[in-house]
């Protein structure tokens, strides 16, 4: 346990961090800088080349950003990212009617309630699996990426317009539900410093927001925060809370893992969605199967279709199916007759540690193939022959191609280590030792499985 | 009573000193492969948009091997993982690529001509002899799942 204090170290408490964060001008700047590029990326995407390796919309998101996200805001930071996040960004400045800090006046939002209905992520995860199944499409081709992101930022807009705070964020944005799921590892908090406070604090400025700042963006009261997942890093409460409650701090990675209470299956099955994509994917993109991608492709045709359904089967069915048996057999095993719904939910966030392994081995294959593409991109971001900084002659050659798979086993080898210790903690929430060694052994065998089966895909 | 207490604590941890061990051995040992094979060896690619047919290709370790690209449709590539061989074929076109396989394992074969929208993800493979990395990495994740395992111990004795 000793270890485990020595790795929580309260950066609020520094004074510079803490008013880089009290300040609003960094994530101000960043998210400004985030949003030219954004929208510099739909400008290209619509107008420029139609080859996507030449086009600024495809390499600045899908090699540059992905890149950036995958392997270092969610596995660190958690939510980090949503906290300079340009896609909100314009409907949420309208929405206050402010650019930096509470003018007092209010914006121009509707600022209707979110439908009770859906106050979960199943949008999300709906969202997410309709972006995939176009994805190679929408990877490859700089039109398609425009008409996603050009979506993206409309829905966004219109949904501060309509309904209050951040509803886009939390219920609708596919990137936004896996960030979420992924944040619950980072080895990152915001927190308050004693509930007690909170509790008995009547005018809950964190909620409600004060002058000095909004109410939380995420519809989050932080008194109550226990995980990571809703909480989008925006530093608002820090700024609004009057008792001084509100701390960030660093931690052991996959705190949130291991907390016995708020496992739901809207999140379980984001994470069977998120692992079993990342299956998929890495059979289709990185595989060597030639009429598989253009099944994929072809979007509208008869093989497509095929593609979909197997796709949707896969994701939805025989992944939770198959991790569902293991489950059930280690009950048997056990001897356990508690309820059998409940405990799949439970164990599928053991899956999470897993499962962001699996999408950063495959970031890593398809990155560095193809990062000497950014060079040229930025000098020449339409393709149409300009180049402003010299780099547009700049050719294509794969990076660190024999490192990248020594970095894939690693990284797999820690996500399958982090899997199973949470498989062994949830397991022995409320049950005998024994009974729990039992119920953990062929969920343990389910990620071995899924571990060699990513790396049949990657390196053999 | 305190007599016992260290060979307790040997015994609690051998299992880890066995685990680490195990990683290292796995991780490092260098394992002698069979001499190399004189027989040299000519394959015949075919490129289109976005395949190589045949899309795996497996040969022995340390024999000279020719690629014959031929491109039927567009120019297409070949860069081979790990070597850092590239050749490119016009349409109709062959092109010859001679080198000695020395490095054992998979290695990608990826497209070096932008060909079109899949292009990035126009891959094939190269395995050469025995994919060594794979059983380590194999090795490794199970037991690295097996310390993950055994990590844990449950405090609640019931
Ligand atoms: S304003 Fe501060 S003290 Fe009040 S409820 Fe919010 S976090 Fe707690
Ligand atoms: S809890 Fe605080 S930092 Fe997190 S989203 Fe709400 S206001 Fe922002
Ligand atoms: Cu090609």
């Amino acid at each position: 346990m000793q270890q485990l204090k020595l790795m929580r170290i309260e950066l609020t408490r520094y004074s510079i961090i803490r008013s880089l964060m009290l300040s609003r001008w960094p994530q101000f700047i960043l998210t400004s800088l985030a949003l030219t590029g954004f929208l510099l990326a739909i400008l290209t995407g619509w107008f420029g080349t139609p080859v996507g390796s030449r086009n600024f919309s495809i390499i600045f998101v899908w090699i540059a950003w992905w890149a950036i996200l995958m392997l270092i805001a969610v596995p660190f930071f958690g939510r980090g990212w949503c906290s300079i996040c340009p896609i909100p960004a314009p409907g949420e400045w309208l929405q206050r009617g402010a650019l930096l800090q509470p003018n007092g006046k209010g914006g121009l939002s509707l600022g209707k309630r979110w439908p009770n209905k859906f106050r979960n992520i199943w949008l999300q995860n709906g969202a997410f699996l309709l972006v995939a199944l176009f994805s190679i499409i929408v990877l490859t081709q700089p039109r398609f990426t425009a008409v996603v992101l050009t979506a993206f930022l409309s829905i966004a807009v219109a949904t501060s317009l309509i309904f209050e705070r951040r509803a886009f964020c939390r219920y609708l944005c596919p990137v936004g539900g896996f960030i979420g799921l992924y944040s619950q590892l980072a080895p990152i908090e915001l927190r308050v410093k004693d509930a007690a406070i909170c509790a008995s604090h009547k005018t809950k400025d964190c909620y409600n927001g004060n002058l000095r700042g909004y109410g939380c963006p995420w519809q989050v009261f932080p008194g109550g925060l226990t995980k990571n997942t809703h909480c989008g890093l925006c530093m608002e409460c820090l700024r609004t809370c009057t008792e001084d409650n509100i701390l960030v701090q660093t931690r052991p990675f996959a705190q949130d893992l291991i907390l016995p209470g708020g496992r739901r299956l809207d999140e379980a099955y984001k994470a069977f969605i998120m692992l079993g994509s990342a299956l998929v994917y890495m059979s289709v993109l990185l595989g060597p199967w030639g009429s598989l991608k253009s099944a994929a492709y072809q979007i509208g045709s008869a093989p497509w279709f095929a593609y979909v359904a197997a796709f949707l089967v896969f994701v939805l069915a025989v992944v939770p199916g198959l991790f569902s048996v293991a489950v059930l057999i280690g009950r048997r095993l056990a001897g356990l007759r508690y309820n059998a719904r409940r405990s799949v939910i439970n164990f599928a966030y053991a899956l999470i540690p897993l499962g962001l392994a699996a999408w950063i081995a495959f970031s890593l294959s398809f990155v560095f193939a193809n990062l000497t593409y950014l060079a040229p991109a930025l000098s020449d971001p339409f393709g149409w022959g300009w180049d402003l900084i010299g780099a547009a002659g700049v050719g294509w050659s794969p990076l660190f191609t024999e490192t990248v798979p020594l970095m894939q086993i690693a990284i797999l080898t820690i996500g399958l280590f982090g899997s199973i210790s949470i498989v062994r903690r949830i397991a022995a929430e409320g049950v005998s030792k024994t009974a729990a060694l039992y119920q953990s052994i062929p969920i343990s065998l389910f990620c071995v499985g899924a571990t060699i089966l990513i790396l049949t895909l990657l390196i053999a | 009573m305190y007599s016992t207490q260290i060979p307790v604590k040997i015994v609690r941890s051998w299992p880890w000193i066995a685990i680490i061990a195990s990683i290292l051995v796995i991780a490092f040992t260098p394992l002698p492969l069979k001499a190399s094979q004189p027989v040299a060896r000519t394959v015949r690619v075919e490129a289109r948009s976005f395949e190589f047919s045949p899309s795996v290709i497996h040969v022995e370790q340390g024999q000279q091997v020719t690629i014959e690209l031929i491109a039927t449709d567009v120019v297409h590539g070949i860069y081979v993982d790990g070597y850092g061989h590239e050749i490119i074929a016009n349409p109709g076109q062959t092109a010859t690529l001679t080198f000695i396989a020395d490095k054992s394992g998979s290695f990608r074969l990826r497209c070096s001509v932008t060909c079109g929208a899949l292009h990035p993800f126009m891959i094939g493979k190269l395995n050469v002899g025995v994919n060594l990395l794979f059983y380590r990495a194999i090795g490794l994740s199970v037991l690295a799942g097996l310390a993950g395992f055994m990590l844990f111990r449950p405090r609640n004795e019931q």
